[in-house]
Formats: structure tokens, C-alpha cells, sequence
């Protein structure tokens, strides 16, 4: 037994235990922990006080969705806190003491997996983590007795377990791919499984990250949105469209009737990701069609075959679509600028942009057809809106010329006006100057 | 022909009488002549208003699901409808413009002085309801800066002591500013306003033509003290003439602002949408509006705005009853008011500058 808690002269020991105590019921009151305030707790008092690992503070542990729902050590750990001596620590109060780390997922599951239990707290709370737990890699390869594989506390922490939804929590979606990484990133710790420790770095400059952690989009997708959380697999090449399908539906609908679907299936490429590659997704350009250096297309067709007409057909309609809408922004800023109320054929051009982006989703049937049905609606909004920015701006020359004129009338009048008065005032000398 | 008209009208209105009235009234002529050209262009640009407003109202609709689409429409389709809506516009504030400087013309060159009190005192409630027609007229777009700027002007007047939540309620057609808003403010600016403005105006008018053409008091102690120094130039036609190439400077000046730089119209107004940050009233407020900013929340135990706004209310009153202060042997005489006058310009200029440039 390490803990010296009872050995040596007890007066001081019982001192600092006794103002512990004041100040562990303290923090508990603040905390609203009335049930753990309530009672003694003689094993944060000693555990305070030691080392890592089994320090464990009272700053600590309040903060844990456990200990705020009334749960204390003695829920995990057995004993009874309520005892100062070795009868706190004793077989007869049911003490486990450390639990290893093969018996963690039954230990959480005991409460985690009983239904009737766990609703008392949270009815919304699934109760299938640990059977998803065992079809996951990590569950595989922890019942074959490989330890080093992610268990419950190595994703959720230990003593300071927080709700995924606290952004603090490191299961929160802005901190998975953290959490993950912290295995996955790690060379010396993936040596054994022989699998490639580059996921976060790619993930980190991808599109999903930058909606996730950029934009603030908790909707946009990290490592367990396509591998999942208590199930943890890499995703096969037959269902990777799956993945990807659950948010990106039209796309994968395309590709299901496309010619692409039965020629990669051949092939036994994934889906999605031999173009778009999986975490280190980018934001898809126009270029990325095509037969130029950043093409994906080249990756199979080649010059002379279908594919390789399709591809520099549909990449040559986009990017001048792209270029008619990009003209006619230009000349309706113009004519903006001028003071020209030009707002319907703006309006129009979110219409012809939404064609474009259709467009680009269309790319996924690989037919040029109906690829063209949605450019040639876009390039039709677009020059549509390029003939309204020039009648705005020919509207303003018309205004000037017309402001020109009737400056040069004023002028006149006022002018003859002038000669009027010296006329009248000349002749009659009606101005006693 | 002309004869024969002339006295088939002076058989019915006493014609000749007018006409004489007018062949006989005429203008003092001194170096501060030019001043009195400011009253006409600001009746110019009044019958400006009236005239391209009721073209408004053709095309108009004065509800909150129609307003900023009808403006966009007058905008955007409607002949010449960009033109009629920018002279409105611009019409307006050069109205303001004009209206302020005659009435600090008029302060300096000491015309409201008895017998013109009442001149005086209409032509300082015509001016408070030029800028009631500018705060009206302003969320009549139902665009987003006129909804913000009317929803902050009214809480305004909710600050007001006792009456001011009763007012607000009144003004804005219950507790917000709504649909039932626009559709009052229509109502004032198209009625009610208008209604009061002319029977006001003619009042002005009336007493301009009674009293004749106020004389400053420099030029007045000039021409006392050697009489022939006096000149007169007769209004009709010579002053009116020249009242004309006024006028029609200032239709080139509108033409040009409506043709050089149109009215924007902005975004439509979204009462769901967070106020645009640094959010500002009309120019002619905007001193108002940053004295208010500056004055602390609470001086004592007494709101800061409510200060504010009490205080701009008493000046207020205390300018439209100037002439009573002006009296022979009074203690706050001429030098005080004049005095007064070049602080209110000064502030006001310091103010406006303050704001405009002010985040």
C-alpha cells in the first residue's frame, strides 16, 4: 500500500484532512454537488496530495458529469469514503482499487449499458456504446489482450469527465480530431498496427476542418462522423460512398447512376475518395477536371478515350460560365458604383452562381448532358444580367447627357433672365441703384 | 385680350388692387440684400417637395410588405421615377439646408424684432415641421438605416417624462415599429404635415406681405442718419426676377445631385436583424444625436438622455420666443442673442462634423 494515510503521527495529517474537508465542501456547495458536498470524502483528501497518476483533485473532480450527478469515487473504485482509515480501503467495503485498463468498458458499461439506470440522468443517453465498443477496432483488438488500444477514459479522461456537449469535453467536435490524434499522430504508438500517422495533419487543411473549426459549423464533419465514435472502423472501399453520402446525398446519388459507379467497383477503387482523397479533402476546383496538371481525371483516361473528351468538355463549360458570371459581377459593381439601382440583376446572379454550383454537383453523373442543361441556364442568367448591367450604365450616360442639356437650358434662361432685368432696369430705371 | 381678362377678373377679386399692391411693395436694397433670397428658394424647393411627391404617391404603397418593393419599382421601372424619387430626396435636405440658413439670416440680420415676433415664431414651427416631414419621409422606404433611425428617434420620445411612453405609442401605432408605423408616418407626411405646413405658411407669407421686408439694424441707423443713402428695389419684377435665377440655380444644383448621384435605396428593412453597427440619423439630427451620445449615462440620479433631451426641448422653445427677449432696455438684449446665435451655428456645425467622422 503506497498511500502512507495511516502510518506516522496523525495529529498534522488530521489537521490538513480537517481543513481539506472544509474546503472540499466548499467548492462542492459552489458547484451545486449537493450530494457529494453532503458527505465525507476521505479519498480526494488523501489523493489530492499525491502524485500523478493518482492525484486526482477537488477542482478536478467537480468538474466531472459524474460527480455533478452524485456519483462518487466509491462508484467506480468500491470503498467507502465516508471511512478516514483502512476500513475506507477495505475488500469488506468492496474496493477495486486501480482499475485496469482491460476492465475499463465493463466497468463504464455497468452503468452505461443498463438502460433503466442511466435514464434516471439523461433519457436521451444511448445505451449501446459497449456493444458498438466490441465491433469496433479498438474493442477487436483489446479482447484479443492488445492494451495500448483506446479504451473509454483515453478519449473521455478520467476523473474529469465532461458532457460532449462542453466544448471543454475532449469529445466536444471542435477537440476529436485532437483526441484522436493523440494516438493516431503519435509514430512510436502506431509503429505496431502499421497504419499511416498522417490522418490529423491532412485532416487539419481540409475543407471539413476549416467548416468545423473556421467557420464554427459543429455540423461539418470530424474523424467519428465517417469512422464513428464507440464503433470505430475505417470505413471499406464498397462503403465509403456511404460515408460521404450521409451529408453529400445528391452527389452520391449522381455517381450511383453514373458510368463511374460499375467501373470503380471493377476497378476496386473507393468512391469519392480516388478523386477527392479522404482527410485531406480540399475544396474542389474547377481545375480538378479537365486534362491539365491538377486534373484527376487524367488519373485514368487518357488521351483518345471518352473520358478524356467529357472531361475537357465539361471543365471548358464551367470555367466559362464561372468567367460570364464573373463578368457580369464586374459590370453590375460598375454600375453600382455609379449609382445605378441595380439589385434585381444582382438578385439574378445568385440564381446564375446557384446554376453553376448545380453544375458542379452534375459533374458527379459524368454526362454531358445533363451537365449542360445546368450551365446553359447559368450562362443564360449571366448574360442576361451582363445586358442589364450594360443598360444600366448606357442608362447613366443617358442621365448625364440629359443633366448636360438641361444644365446648358438653365443657363440659358437664367442668362436671358439676366438680360431681361438689365433691360427693364436700363430702361426705365426701375432699380434706384 | 389680356385687357379684357384683367377686368373681368378685377370685377370679381378686385384684380387692379392686387396689382397694385404689388407694383407698389418693394425690397430694401443694401449689402445684405442677398439674404433675402433664402425664404423663396426654401418656398421653391417646398413646392419641389409637393410637386414630385404627388408624382410619388402614383406609384407609392404605403405598406410594409410593399413599400421598398414600390420605391425599387419607381427606381428601377417606372419613366423617369429615379429622377422624381432623387429631386425628392435631395430636395428635402437642401430644404432643411436652406431653411436652417434663412432662419439664422434672419436671427443675424435682426428681422424678427417687433413687429415680426409672429413671423418669427411660425417661421420657427415651419421649421420644426420640415424636419417632422425629413423624420417622416425618411422611413417611408422601409429600407434597414430608416427602420433603425425611426426606431431609435422614438425611443427617443419614450424617454420623455410621463407622456413620452403614451407618445411613442402614438407615433410608432403600438409598441414597435411596424407595418402600423410606415402607415402613420405616411399619414403625417403626406396629410397631416402638409396641411398644417400650408395653412402655416400662408400665415408666414401673410405677415411678410403685411409687415414688408424687415431693414437690419446697421443699415437701418445708416439710412436714418443720412436719408438719401436709402434704396428700394420694387419686387415685382425686379426682385422677383432675380428670386427666378435663383430658383433655377437651385433646379440645376437638384438635377445635377439627382443625375450625379441618385438616392440609394439600400437593403430592405428586416425588423428580425441586428441593428447595423454605427447606425446614424439624417445630417440635420446628427448634433443632436451626438450630444446625446456624449453626455454620460446618468448625471446623478438623473437619466444622462432625459437631460438631453429636456435640454435641446428647452432651447428649442427658448429660440421659437427669441423675439420676446429682444426688447429696447431688455437685460439680455441684441448683443446676447446674436451671441447666441454664432454658439448654436458653431456648435452645430462642430457636432455634425463630430458625428460624421465619430464610429
Amino acid at each position: 500500500m503506497p498511500i502512507g494515510r495511516n502510518n506516522g503521527s496523525g495529529k498534522p495529517l488530521r489537521a490538513i484532512r480537517g481543513a481539506l474537508r472544509w474546503l472540499l465542501a466548499g467548492g462542492f456547495l459552489l458547484a451545486g454537488t449537493s450530494l457529494w458536498a453532503q458527505a465525507p470524502n476521505t479519498c480526494v483528501d488523501c489523493h489530492s496530495v499525491l502524485d500523478p497518476p493518482q492525484k486526482v483533485t477537488t477542482e478536478q473532480f467537480v468538474t466531472d458529469i459524474h460527480a455533478q450527478k452524485g456519483l462518487t469515487c466509491a462508484s467506480c473504485h468500491g470503498g467507502d469514503p465516508t471511512k478516514d482509515d483502512d476500513q475506507a480501503m477495505s475488500k469488506a467495503a468492496g474496493f477495486r482499487g486501480h482499475i485496469k485498463r482491460s476492465q475499463v468498458p465493463e466497468l463504464c458499461a455497468s452503468c452505461h449499458s443498463d438502460a433503466s439506470y442511466v435514464h434516471k440522468f439523461n433519457p436521451s443517453l444511448r445505451t449501446d456504446q459497449l456493444s458498438q465498443y466490441k465491433t469496433s477496432v479498438h474493442g477487436q483488438r483489446l479482447a484479443k489482450g492488445d492494451e495500448q488500444v483506446a479504451v473509454c477514459t483515453d478519449c473521455h479522461s478520467v476523473h474529469d469527465i465532461r458532457p460532449a456537449s462542453d466544448s471543454r469535453s475532449s469529445v466536444h467536435p471542435l477537440n476529436v480530431a485532437s483526441t484522436c490524434s493523440r494516438c493516431h499522430s503519435d509514430a512510436a504508438h502506431m509503429k505496431p498496427y502499421s497504419i499511416p500517422t498522417d490522418q490529423f495533419a491532412g485532416y487539419s487543411v481540409s475543407v471539413h476542418h476549416e467548416a468545423l473549426v473556421l467557420r464554427g459549423d459543429l455540423s461539418a464533419p470530424t474523424c467519428t462522423t465517417c469512422h464513428g465514435n464507440h464503433g470505430a472502423a475505417p470505413p471499406g472501399v464498397a462503403s465509403v460512398e456511404n460515408v460521404c453520402s450521409n451529408c453529400h446525398a445528391f452527389q452520391a446519388q449522381l455517381f450511383d447512376g453514373s458510368p463511374h459507379k460499375a467501373a470503380f467497383a471493377a476497378a476496386s477503387m473507393p468512391g469519392c475518395v480516388t478523386c477527392h482523397s479522404n482527410h485531406r479533402i480540399q475544396h474542389p476546383t474547377d481545375a480538378m477536371l479537365g486534362t491539365g496538371p491538377q486534373s484527376v481525371c487524367t488519373n485514368c483516361h487518357a488521351q483518345g478515350d471518352g473520358g478524356f473528351k467529357v472531361a475537357a468538355t465539361t471543365q471548358e463549360k464551367l470555367t466559362s460560365l464561372d468567367a460570364a458570371i464573373l463578368r457580369a459581377d464586374e459590370l453590375l459593381d460598375r454600375a453600382e458604383r455609379s449609382g445605378m439601382d441595380v439589385s434585381q440583376a444582382k438578385l439574378s446572379q445568385t440564381q446564375a452562381r446557384d446554376a453553376l454550383t448545380k453544375a458542379r454537383v452534375s459533374i458527379h453523373s459524368v454526362t454531358v448532358d445533363r451537365i449542360m442543361q445546368d450551365v446553359q441556364a447559368g450562362s443564360k442568367l449571366a448574360e442576361q444580367n451582363l445586358a442589364a448591367g450594360h443598360q444600366a450604365l448606357a442608362d447613366r450616360d443617358y442621365r448625364r447627357w440629359g443633366l448636360g442639356v438641361s444644365v446648358i437650358l438653365i443657363l440659358l434662361t437664367i442668362a436671358g433672365l439676366w438680360l431681361y432685368i438689365r433691360e427693364i432696369e436700363g430702361r426705365s430705371g426701375s432699380r434706384p441703384v | 385680350m389680356l385687357g379684357r381678362l384683367r377686368a373681368w377678373l378685377d370685377e370679381r377679386v378686385a384684380w387692379n388692387e392686387i396689382a397694385g399692391f404689388l407694383a407698389h411693395k418693394t425690397v430694401p436694397l443694401h449689402r445684405f440684400s442677398y439674404w433675402y433670397f433664402l425664404g423663396g428658394i426654401t418656398l421653391f424647393l417646398f413646392g419641389v417637395q409637393v410637386a414630385t411627391g404627388m408624382l410619388l404617391l402614383l406609384y407609392y404603397r404605403p405598406t410594409s410588405n410593399e413599400a421598398f418593393e414600390s420605391v425599387q419599382y419607381i427606381m428601377t421601372q417606372v419613366q423617369f421615377g429615379w429622377l422624381v424619387r432623387s429631386i425628392h430626396s435631395w430636395s428635402a435636405n437642401l430644404m432643411v439646408f436652406t431653411a436652417f440658413a434663412h432662419m439664422f439670416s434672419v436671427l443675424f440680420l435682426g428681422a424678427y424684432r417687433k413687429p415680426r415676433e409672429l413671423t418669427w415664431v411660425s417661421g420657427m414651427v415651419l421649421l420644426f415641421l420640415v424636419m417632422g416631414f425629413g423624420f417622416s419621409g425618411y422611413l417611408l422606404p422601409w429600407n434597414t438605416l430608416a427602420y433603425f433611425a425611426t426606431k431609435v428617434g422614438t425611443d427617443m420620445v419614450g424617454q420623455m417624462p410621463v407622456v413620452g411612453h403614451y407618445l411613442m405609442v402614438f407615433l410608432r401605432g403600438g409598441e414597435d415599429v411596424t407595418g402600423a408605423t410606415l402607415t402613420r408616418f405616411f399619414g403625417f407626411h403626406v396629410a397631416l404635415l402638409p396641411g398644417i405646413t400650408t395653412l402655416l405658411l400662408a400665415v408666414h407669407l401673410a405677415l411678410v406681405q403685411r409687415q414688408g421686408i424687415s431693414v437690419p439694424p446697421a443699415i437701418d441707423a445708416e439710412w436714418k442718419a443720412n436719408p438719401a443713402a436709402r434704396r428700394d428695389m420694387p419686387f415685382f419684377p425686379n426682385f422677383f426676377l432675380r428670386e427666378m435665377i435663383a430658383w433655377y440655380v437651385a433646379l440645376g444644383v437638384l438635377g445635377a445631385l439627382a443625375a450625379l448621384a441618385p438616392w440609394e435605396l439600400g437593403a430592405k428593412a428586416d425588423p428580425f436583424a441586428p441593428a447595423p453597427a454605427g447606425i446614424k440619423p439624417e445630417w440635420y439630427f446628427l448634433f443632436m444625436f451626438q450630444t446625446l451620445k456624449l453626455i454620460p449615462a446618468k448625471l446623478g440620479f438623473i437619466d444622462g438622455e432625459l437631460v438631453g433631451l429636456a435640454a435641446f426641448g428647452g432651447a428649442g422653445l427658448l429660440w421659437t420666443l427669441l423675439p420676446f427677449f429682444d426688447r429696447q432696455g431688455a437685460r439680455f438684449g441684441r448683443k446676447w442673442i446674436v451671441g447666441a446665435g454664432i454658439f448654436a451655428l458653431a456648435y452645430m456645425s462642430v457636432m455634425t462634423v463630430y458625428a460624421y467622422w465619430a464610429k
